[in-house]
């Protein structure tokens, strides 16, 4: 465990964050993101008119409003002449959205920023826009191959169980641990307890993965106010030190990215230029290690993105939990349970929330921020102090966040 | 019978013995590129505006695959009723590329690096045409299997 470390340079203090629980809810997604930039503001002790930078994660789902999420947000709260940004980068929204208010504060342009991300998502598959678009590799992917997102989460989750020998059992062990973790979280859609069992009798949907290991979409929202340490130290925090975020990874990846992903036909070339030390995934960990000058040791508890139940296992060894190969052992271990050496989803993961896609990124951030304040009830990790979130957005955006007290 | 066409432009041939992916290379650094690039080079240390059209290698082995069970959202265009269909991705030895693709054949006769070969399958019909698209076939499941498939899926994998 890493001892509370002096503040760095570019730390900013995270004053207050705030939730709509997730679910189908059915509701305009500003509801939500309204619920959610309200208890954040109370959170933190402050009034609306106080922020001075709204940054919006934008959903592609709800029309315009939803492309100028930051305004959208903004003019419902009530116009205050706050600046204001709306970011997209697919599931890594959340922390772009982030990084461009910590960018303002850092930057000295703002002192205070509030971060909204809210969804309303349809049934299913998530589908590609609609109309003949023969330029667009998401549209592509579903008319030529039939490529579906548990398509290639059921790639990886296949390559697992022939490279190192992970089992069906392997992944239904991480859905039984998610859920047990998520189970009174008041802000989670789903609240059951599953046997290994009933995940296997699950249908399958996409070969080795069956219905119970692979994300839902859901409705939700999350909020996060931010500001610089200067001014966390002048407004005084509630709680007497406030978390910080240490670090905010959003690179891309490094040509040749060799690993196949969404919503990719193919992966780049290695023909022409050696393949780079790191993957997308674990450079998107390095980066944020490297920001905040950690190391996985210093990890007390991490939210990763398990879009199936066998990606969270990829995740393990992506954030340097393990070596590759070892992520089971960890699993079966114990190790990443609540009580355990390194506890991994005490949210309960996608696995309890379905994914709302520019709040998710946010909810990680919500999560660790009650971890280390030692505000999660019966999913609280003894002594966190160091928490990372991490998590990929379609068409190469990487996504991580280090928290720390 | 109905006028075979390809399911898109430019992505491969229509030759029915050995069809081929049609990418580019770059003639500068030698990165390959499915579907073809033309504008610039990817590799973020190549200038090039230069590129070959190629043929991509037609075998390649497997770097994983699966069985979709549930009918994916438009614009698939589904069989009705709906019939499970596997995808791989393939990995090319001397472009260093992997490529996706739906599987003719067995699923049976896949694993992490076994091999396959391009082949041109239906993808969907119409009152108009037979759309074609590129598709995997595993080479174990070419008379290389002997007698019925008799075990369960669990079993051979």
């Amino acid at each position: 465990m890493a001892t509370g470390s002096a503040t760095r340079d570019r730390d900013i203090a995270v004053l207050g964050v705030g939730m709509h629980p997730w679910g189908k809810w059915g509701r305009n997604f500003v509801d939500y993101g309204l619920v959610a930039a309200r208890d954040a503001l109370a959170d933190a002790g402050l009034e609306w008119p106080d922020i001075q930078f709204v940054s919006g994660a934008d959903t592609m789902r709800n029309g315009y409003p939803g492309y100028v999420s930051g305004a959208t947000f903004a003019q419902a709260l009530g116009w205050s002449g706050a600046r204001v940004a709306s970011s997209y980068a697919a599931c890594a929204s959340g922390a772009t959205a982030l990084s461009v208010a910590r960018a303002q504060i850092l930057a000295g342009l703002c002192d205070v920023a509030l971060v909204i991300g809210a969804d309303t998502t349809p049934k299913g598959f998530l589908a590609p826009n609609a109309g003949e678009r023969g330029d667009d590799p998401d549209w592509l992917r579903f008319r030529l191959l039939g490529a579906t997102n548990p398509t290639y989460f059921a790639l990886y989750a296949r390559r697992r169980m022939e490279l190192y020998g992970a089992t069906e059992a392997d992944f239904a062990a991480v859905k039984v641990k998610n859920a047990r973790h998520g189970l009174t979280n008041p802000n989670a859609r789903y609240r059951k307890e599953f046997t290994q069992e009933e995940v296997l009798d699950s249908p399958i949907v996409a070969d080795p993965l069956r219905l119970f290991e692979i994300c839902a979409t859901s409705d939700g929202a999350a909020a996060v106010v931010v500001s610089s340490t200067e001014f966390a130290k002048r407004h005084g925090d509630a709680s007497g030190s406030p978390i910080r975020v240490a670090a905010v990874s959003t690179v891309t990846p490094q040509f040749p990215n060799t690993v196949i992903e969404m919503p990719n036909f193919s992966t780049d070339s290695a023909a022409g230029a050696p393949a780079p030390e790191h993957g997308f995934r674990d450079s998107i960990a390095a980066a944020a290690y490297e920001e905040a000058g950690l190391g996985p040791e210093d990890l007390d508890v991490a939210e990763v993105y398990d879009l199936s139940s066998a990606l969270e296992l990829d995740w393990y060894e992506d954030i340097g939990l393990c070596e590759q190969g070892e992520a089971e052992k960890l699993l079966n271990n114990g190790d990443t349970t609540i009580g355990g050496r390194i506890p991994v989803n005490p949210s309960g993961g996608l696995a309890c929330f379905g994914e709302a896609v520019p709040a998710q990124a946010l909810a990680q951030v919500c999560e660790l921020t009650w971890q280390l304040r030692a505000q999660a009830g019966d999913r609280q990790v003894e002594n966190a102090s160091v928490g990372l979130t991490i998590n990929q957005g379609l068409f190469g955006h990487g996504s991580s966040v280090i928290l720390t007290r | 019978m109905k006028e075979r066409k390809p399911a898109i432009e430019g992505w491969f041939t229509m030759d029915p013995d050995a069809p081929a992916l049609l990418g580019t290379r770059c003639a500068e650094c030698g990165s390959y590129f499915f579907p073809a690039e033309r504008r610039y080079c990817r590799n973020p240390h190549c200038a090039s505006e230069n590129f070959d059209d190629v043929e991509l290698s037609r075998r390649g082995t497997v770097w994983s695959y699966s069985t979709n069970h549930y009918e994916p959202p438009a614009p698939y265009m589904a069989p009705d009723p709906f019939v499970p269909y596997t995808v791989a991705a393939v990995e090319l030895a001397e472009e260093r590329i992997v490529v996706m693709g739906q599987v003719v054949g067995d699923p049976r006769d896949l694993s992490v690096g076994s091999e396959v070969e391009l082949v041109l399958d239906t993808l969907f019909e119409d009152d108009e045409a037979e759309h074609m698209v590129w598709k995997w076939r595993p080479l174990a499941g070419v008379g290389a299997r002997g007698g019925p498939a008799t075990g369960s899926a669990e079993e051979v994998r």
